[in-house]
């Protein structure tokens, strides 16, 4: 029974669980800056952040858990290896080590308690995840009634059209000429995504979002973009010969810079027609 | 303990799990449908849950009608003569011939109504063969 | 060796006694043995051998794609190549590897010695299941050799890019048609694996003491049962679609294209613990046997089992998070709950390896380097689960890295069954060297191909792209990740040489050569037809172990020791079994 205690003492749960949750709660209440960013882009919209926020709180989760178990697997590889001997066990002429009673290893097999043990834990630590994972999800997820911006953006084979609603202003390209949309920084943006032939992806790596253009179906978005910037974006779903070539940007500029753009987008317009 | 053993009844773990992963699925099924009103995967996760109900209940309704066979019981008695398991038949050549009846109806959907013919022939010859060759076979 | 099996036997009076039907049987050899042998272990190794040249096949192609995307702005195939190479690659993976390797070879193989049967419960349907499988295959792999080449689409085949307009020709077809008969011969051998373990398990076999190995394939044919059906009736729709003029999944006729995603992730979600739980039972098999322990918390396992195959038919929309018109926390919700059962499962095999007397064969390392490498598979996969990363994580590099490495992960036990029950299957041992340096090449080479993969899908690079500009970041790292790649197929290559070694230079390997615990290590090396000339007396889920340590009791009928014999000496057993 000791043995097992010293066991069950060895991955003394109580005290992990309390530094995950403290440490994710660290880590999406604490600005960005004193956590490492684990390889993802910081988000350039206010959605984008939250989600990375979100990811900077899971990837210590992931490591905690990762390093506790990867720990005990090596643990136990190396601190319970018989050195193979010279008599290999299909050796009929040896006398191996097995056939005497005294080599084999104790033969527990049950132990309840820690069996419920590194049940309900994960289970705990999955509920924490949950909760944080609903709460983010509906701050990128949410749409404002009256945004500032509304642009109706149609994905086809293969290019892009991001239709300025209300303004009479659209931008289009396709894989030999790419888009590039211009927006204003700290508005709301509200994009309106829909594909006129088959499943495309929308993809801003920056903006630490994607989403599906898809036939048959709207999709209604926000973005509130906080830095002035050229954001590449491109294709995600694989969606036939020129996927690859399914590149947009999106140039963020301040709103006035915004404005003076789209007036002089109409005017070109007008003077066209 | 044979005592117990003769009378505990047969195929009762095989019974429960089939409808234990019915009631589970059953419940997702609910909790989907209300939750989301979306008709493909309520349909696809009942006819899951039906997929485990119908044979579990099956079972179960056998399982309270028979004993225990012997990989049934903990400890069945040892047999006392020489036990017939089944019968197994001898190598065949009629699901071959059966298979390369079904790649050629597939590869008529896909070239021409010639090759789907030819293996609609193939496949009903194959059946007459199955069937005749059932009559043989060996037991263990 | 000789002292254990005149023990065996002298144990053994009591046990059933099998009629001899060797007389009456025939057996052809060689070509005419492969079409018409109706033996589980011929069909078992058919499948075996079949499923492993996909693989190759598979392989190959991967390495065409890693070759590819070594350097940017690349052009070592055509636009339309790379696609037919990426949907090939996975197709033959998935459908004509992974899956039919685990519940066609292994399971038609192991299954009926695990549970001491004869033969599988319908051996006519099973070699049926075979001819299908294969003529299936072939006519995939033959897709390339038509006009317009093969399927090009992805291995989802999404709708509508995989309806006739846009994917025109008979590649296309062919794969559906190839997916209709893998299909039927999946189905087909999950209805036999449940039949055998159902109707023909040895006596005192009650499901309670199965093998977590047979008990995993029981689960895994359940879910073929769910899965495939729903598999089979979207193809016929989609191959409606392509040639009858219905608009199941065309918005212009008033069909709805995101009902194929529904269907095809309904399938494809059980499919990939079909794929998974096999090798889950695998290592389970393998850990025990090299840690000479009984597996920790057998019962935890099996219900751990169960619950990963409930549950994962309750997740298939976390591939769709991206939809948009999906129940976000509901899926979210049943993703995370299916990393419970996992953990579980880890803790158990960890606690199996604990204070145990654990050798390294070649079996143990393949089992190990599972654990490893399926620790950051399902790691990632956590992190997927938020649907809010997943919006930044899906369909880029993250994803492939993320299941990439779990397969690499199931393909590392697929070799260590190979290895395991090649002794079983053959009579003769693998070479333990050439297998350690295979299993190094493997184990480092999956590592260094895919977590690389991690970071590329982390700074944007999306999957299913043929090429990619210089100087943004991603050149070096997909260097890395094609230099991995090769590496798995040096492993291979080893794999393929310590086959040719073993056939060429046989070592016999006895009936049991690893000191297995369950009933396949009984009989001989390999099994004569219809396996077992007696059984032993089945007391616990370790029926050999008990036969070999022969703790009294064991092996006499009427003594009520249903826990597994454990050291005489050991004071404490009663307490923990008791616990």
């Amino acid at each position: 029974m000791r043995r097992l205690e010293s066991l069950l003492a060895n991955i003394n749960s109580h005290r992990w669980l309390t530094s995950i949750v403290g440490i994710v709660g660290a880590g999406l209440t604490l600005s960005a800056c004193n956590i490492p960013a684990f390889g993802a882009y910081h988000g350039s919209t206010l959605q984008g952040h939250d989600t990375f926020k979100l990811w900077q709180g899971f990837m210590i989760i992931a490591l905690i858990v990762g390093v506790i178990v990867w720990g005990l697997i090596l643990w136990s590889s190396f601190r319970y290896r018989i050195k193979p001997s010279k008599s290999r066990p299909n050796n009929p002429d040896s006398s191996d080590s097995r056939d005497s009673e005294n080599s084999l290893p104790r033969q527990f097999q049950y132990h309840l308690p820690l069996e419920i043990l590194y049940t309900v834990l994960p289970i705990l630590i999955v509920a924490v995840m949950f909760y944080f994972t609903v709460v983010t999800e509906n701050e990128v997820d949410a749409v404002s009634a009256n945004p500032a911006v509304r642009i109706y953006l149609t994905a086809f084979q293969w290019g892009w059209r991001f239709n300025y609603t209300g303004e009479g202003v659209s931008v289009v390209g396709n894989y030999n000429h790419y888009p590039q949309a211009v927006l204003p920084v700290g508005e709301t943006v509200q994009i309106t995504l829909v594909s006129s032939d088959v499943v495309h992806g929308f993809y801003v790596p920056a903006f630490n979002f994607s989403r599906y253009a898809q036939p048959g179906v709207t999709n209604v978005f926000d973005l509130n973009i906080r830095k002035q910037g050229i954001y590449n974006g491109r294709c995600t779903e694989f969606c036939g010969l020129y996927h690859t070539e399914m590149i947009f940007s999106i140039k963020a500029v301040s709103p006035t810079a915004y404005h003076a753009w789209l007036s002089k987008q109409q005017s070109k317009t007008r003077t066209k027609s | 303990m044979q005592q117990d053993n003769m009378t505990k009844p047969g195929m009762r773990i095989e019974a429960l799990f089939l409808l234990s992963i019915a009631l589970f699925v059953a419940v997702i099924t609910v909790v989907y449908w209300f939750e989301s009103y979306e008709n493909s995967g309520t349909v696809m996760l009942l006819a899951a849950s039906l997929l485990g109900l119908v044979p579990g209940t099956y079972y179960y309704w056998w399982s309270r009608r028979m004993l225990g066979r012997p990989e049934d019981l903990d400890q069945p008695e040892p047999a006392k003569k020489e036990v017939v398991i089944g019968a197994f038949p001898n190598g065949s050549i009629w699901p071959f011939v059966f298979a390369m009846g079904c790649a050629s109806i597939a590869l008529g959907l896909v070239f021409g109504l010639w090759l789907l013919a030819l293996g609609v022939i193939v496949v009903i010859s194959a059946t007459a063969g199955f069937t005749a060759e059932s009559r043989r076979g060996g037991s263990v | 060796m000789t002292t254990l099996e005149e023990k065996a036997l002298t144990s053994q009076e009591v046990s059933a006694e099998l009629t001899d039907v060797k007389s009456r049987h025939f057996e052809p050899s060689g070509l005419l043995n492969w079409l018409t042998s109706t033996d589980h272990k011929m069909i078992g190794k058919s499948y075996l051998i079949t499923s492993f040249m996909f693989m190759l096949l598979g392989g190959a192609l991967a390495l065409v794609i890693r070759l590819q995307l070594a350097s940017p702005n690349n052009s070592l195939v055509t636009l339309h190549q790379y696609n037919e190479l990426f949907t090939m690659h996975g197709s033959i993976m998935i459908y004509l590897f992974v899956g039919p390797f685990a519940f066609g070879g292994l399971a038609n193989y192991i299954v009926p010695l695990q549970v001491g049967a004869p033969d599988m419960a319908f051996p006519r349907l099973n070699l049926l299941s075979y001819w299908l499988y294969l003529s299936g295959g072939l006519i995939m792999v033959l897709g390339f050799f038509v006009t317009g080449g093969a399927a090009d689409f992805g291995w989802v085949a999404y709708a509508p890019l995989s309806n006739a307009v846009n994917s025109p020709g008979a590649g296309p077809d062919m794969w559906i048609v190839a997916l209709l008969l893998t299909g039927f011969s999946a189905i087909f051998t999950g209805v036999n694996i449940i039949a055998t373990v159902f109707y023909l398990r040895a006596p005192g076999l009650t499901m309670f003491r199965l093998p977590i190995f047979t008990w995993n394939m029981v689960v895994v044919a359940i879910l073929i049962l769910i899965a495939f059906p729903v598999l089979t009736s979207a193809l016929v729709m989609l191959y409606a679609d392509r040639h009858f003029g219905t608009h199941i999944f065309e918005v212009q006729g008033g069909g709805v294209p995101v009902l194929w995603q529904n269907l095809f992730w309904f399938f494809g979600h059980p499919e990939v613990y079909i794929l998974a739980l096999p090798f889950f039972g695998v290592v389970t098999e393998i850990i025990p046997v090299f840690s000479r322990k009984p597996l920790f918390g057998y019962k935890g396992m099996l219900f751990a089992t169960l619950a990963i195959a409930a549950l994962s038919t309750g997740v298939w929309a976390h591939h769709m998070f991206t939809t948009g018109v999906v129940l976000l926390p509901f899926f979210s919700l049943m993703t995370y709950l299916i990393s419970v059962p996992t953990g579980v499962k880890f803790f158990n095999w960890i606690a199996t390896m604990w204070r145990g007397h654990i050798r390294f064969d070649t079996p143990m390392l393949y089992a190990v380097g599972f654990l490893i490498t399926f620790l950051g598979g399902g790691l990632s996969g956590m992190l997927l689960a938020a649907p809010p990363l997943d919006f930044f994580e899906h369909d880029t590099y993250f994803v492939v890295a993320h299941f990439h490495n779990v397969v690499m992960a199931l393909f590392l036990a697929a070799v260590g069954a190979l290895v395991y029950w090649y002794p079983k299957m053959t009579g003769r041992m693998m070479r333990e060297g050439i297998g350690k340096i295979s299993f190094w090449f493997m184990f480092i080479g999956a590592n260094v191909t895919f977590i690389p993969q991690y970071i590329l899908g982390l700074r944007g690079m999306p999957r299913r792209i043929v090429t990619y500009p210089p100087g943004i970041g991603w050149h070096f790292l997909n260097e890395l990740s094609t230099i991995g790649s090769f590496m798995i197929a040096v492993g291979a290559l080893f794999l393929v040489i310590n086959f040719w070694v073993s056939w060429r230079k046989p070592i016999p390997a006895g009936n049991d050569p690893w000191d297995g615990h369950t009933l396949e290590w009984y009989t001989t090396s390999p099994p004569p037809h219809h396996n077992f000339d007696r059984l032993p007396i089945v007391r616990s889920e370790r029926p050999v172990w008990d036969v070999k340590y022969g703790l009294e009791g064991a092996a006499i009928p009427g003594h009520s020791n249903s826990n597994p014999p454990s050291s005489v000496k050991d004071k404490d057993h009663a307490d923990n079994a008791a616990g």
